[in-house]
């Protein structure tokens, strides 16, 4: 964790440098903003490569999980917090059936949430008729609202995404559950020798990355203030490089999750400070691309026995 | 076994990973922002040679006025979230004015409303928000105008031969493709639907409907399958050039070039190209590089001036087609390729 938190401050540090609209509460908390969908989801995913398995569908499934509550909210005249849990429990139900797949049919993880993901696609179109949903009552925005911390508004999507990163902290290192979620990405046959559950590690990693998805869905809505059934197209990807950039070995068992944050951090803080000093996007991607390559360089190289 | 994540590595064996890229960094970078000012274009793409075309226009007018341009794009078309980031991004680098093509027209809004708070000026180009003005102004081709020129036109070449026309449409619901697409069909003289509706017209005329997402590879497979369902058409509209060129491949493939005759709407460098060899009987042209140098003049009179762009302003647009038709203004392939995008 310590390799991307000072990759994390040279890059503020630097843009710091550049320009001097950088380094204010404001931006900061502008970018915490701009992270904070990838960044819930990349607890999810965090979750299941440390099981070493890989969730591609996180993305198309929150998207689902943003149509689902929105519709629900606004065709249905559903209670806007029912449409939000049955929003939740879709993209949870649909965690659970990763897990089943995987653990159960003993499906690799790679292939079952590459069909997920499809699967989820096709849904959010089906939901929503392929129409952006608008017009949604406020307690689904809600997250997207600020509160005043000394000068600067913080959205309360944040302050949800900070308070998740520390319960899964601590879930993973200081209960049973945790350390067994390690075990099974370590060696999946010792820690069941060891008399691990795995298949129920497993299915319970699965189901909460669902639920993950349906919470940052939930932060899309509140963040973008709309049911976009066009969303979710490349944060598979892009919680992988959160998590490979934090630190976090996608041949399982090794990492820390608050990593996961940085790694989100690190993207967003390069996304908003080559766009204040005016260079084009397409660096932010290129520097992103060299940073992944380096991250999972940097894993192999500590695997290697001395 | 191992049940705990191995010790915390030092920062020291990882500090190698920084260097190359503060290099690569500096090398990217040129001298801090000055205080020139800034005007911000977000396209839905960063490849697409239109917009390609649209940004290097802009470039070129914003350093005459002395302003800077910075640009920003989606990463896909359809990526709403990473036009909401860029919006939000370029409010911080304190840009007074934003020239945005919106991926999504309706999931845009609430982030355009909120640069507008603060104090922004926003001009869509070339698609409009929904509701229109949701952004100050809008400067764009008239869509409907520009698939009514070419249903006119496919209507004068057919002569008295029955229709029998497939339409390669967008995607469900996009306000740009529905107006193409009912447009035609007016200019064609056939029932549709007006400017303002987001669905597809079907006449009975149009025995094949199909969506190609503008894409050369499922505008293919989309006019294969039309083929399959109706193998006597004889009339092809396309959203754009490279659903017409993925439309002369099945064609070509089903030895049917000769029988059906293929309008489209674009007029980049490939399309118009394809309008002289014969592949494309006509096209509408648009025209990016003005949408840009009228976006950036919009944005100097707002700076230096405080006066905003309100409304809808035309872009213009010219038909392209190599066979004339009595009636009809047009412009053939040697004239429109002086003035479209892309490589060819």
């Amino acid at each position: 964790m310590v390799g991307p938190l000072v990759a994390l401050l040279l890059a503020c540090l630097f843009f710091s440098l550049q320009t001097s609209r950088f380094l204010s509460g404001d931006n900061f908390a502008l970018i915490l903003q701009q992270v904070m969908v990838v960044g819930v989801l990349a607890i999810g995913q965090s979750l299941v490569i440390l099981t070493a398995g890989i969730d591609l569908s996180c993305g198309m499934v929150m998207a689902l999980g943003s149509v689902v509550m929105t519709t629900l909210a606004t065709r249905s005249g559903v209670p806007p917090l029912v449409a939000i849990a049955g929003g939740v429990a879709v993209t949870g139900a649909i965690g659970l059936a990763n897990g089943l797949l995987v653990t159960r049919v003993k499906l690799p993880p790679f292939i079952v949430t590459l069909g997920m993901m499809n699967i989820a696609f096709a849904l959010t179109q089906l939901v929503s008729k392929s129409q952006t949903v608008t017009d949604l009552p406020p307690l689904l925005l809600w997250l997207g609202t600020s509160a005043r911390i000394g000068r600067t508004p913080i959205a309360y999507g944040v302050l949800a995404m900070l308070a998740l990163y520390v319960v899964a902290w601590w879930l993973l290192r200081n209960t049973a559950a945790g350390r067994h979620v390690y075990a099974v990405g370590n060696h999946r046959e010792a820690a069941r020798l060891s008399g691990i559950n795995t298949e129920r590690v497993l299915l319970a990693v699965y189901t909460l990355a669902g639920v993950c998805a349906g919470l940052a869905a939930l932060l899309a809505v509140a963040r973008t203030g709309v049911g976009d059934p066009q969303a979710g197209q490349t944060e598979n990807l892009d919680t992988v490089t959160a998590v490979v950039l934090g630190g976090t070995s996608l041949f399982g068992g090794r990492g820390v999750i608050i990593g996961s944050l940085l790694g989100a951090l690190i993207v967003g803080v390069f996304r908003n400070g080559l766009t204040l000093m005016g260079v084009s996007s397409v660096y932010q991607i290129l520097i992103t691309g060299v940073l992944v390559i380096l991250a999972v360089a940097t894993d192999q190289w500590s695997r290697r026995p001395a | 076994m191992r049940l705990f994540p191995p010790a915390l590595r030092t920062a020291a064996s990882r500090a190698p990973m920084i260097a190359p890229l503060l290099a690569l960094l500096l090398a990217a970078c040129a001298a801090p922002a000055d205080q020139r000012p800034i005007i911000g274009l977000i396209t839905k793409t960063e490849t697409n040679p239109f917009f390609v075309k649209m940004r290097e226009g802009a470039e070129t007018a914003a350093t005459k006025h002395g302003a800077t341009l910075i640009a920003a794009a989606g990463r896909n078309d359809g990526d709403n979230a990473g036009q909401v980031t860029a919006i939000e991004n370029l409010v911080a680098a304190g840009a007074r004015t934003i020239l945005i093509s919106p991926s999504n027209a309706k999931a845009i809004v609430p982030a355009v409303a909120k640069a507008r708070a603060a104090g922004v000026m926003v001009i869509a180009v070339d698609s409009p928000t929904d509701p229109v003005d949701a952004a100050d102004a809008l400067f764009a081709t008239d869509n409907y105008r520009a698939g009514a020129l070419i249903g006119a036109y496919a209507r004068a070449r057919l002569g008295n031969t029955p229709a029998r026309i497939a339409t390669l449409d967008l995607v469900p619901g996009h306000p740009v493709g529905a107006q193409r697409h009912n447009g035609f069909l007016q200019g064609f003289g056939l029932p549709t639907l007006d400017r303002t509706h987001n669905d597809l017209a079907q006449p009975p005329e149009v025995v094949c409907m199909a969506d190609s997402m503008g894409d050369q590879a499922k505008g293919q497979t989309a006019m294969e399958n039309c083929l399959q369902k109706n193998p006597d058409i004889n009339v092809v509209y396309t959203v754009n050039e490279p659903t017409a060129a993925g439309a002369y491949n099945a064609l070509r493939k089903a030895g049917k070039v000769q029988q059906a005759l293929i309008v489209s709407v674009d007029g980049g460098c490939r399309g118009v190209d394809d309008v002289a060899s014969g592949k494309l009987a006509a096209t509408a042209q648009q025209y990016p590089l003005r949408m840009a140098e009228l976006g950036v003049d919009a944005a100097m009179a707002f700076i230096t001036g405080g006066t905003k762009a309100t409304g809808y302003v035309d872009t213009g647009v010219s038909l392209i087609a190599n066979t004339p038709v009595p009636g009809m203004e047009s412009l053939d392939a040697t004239a429109a390729a002086t003035l479209c995008w892309g490589s060819r």
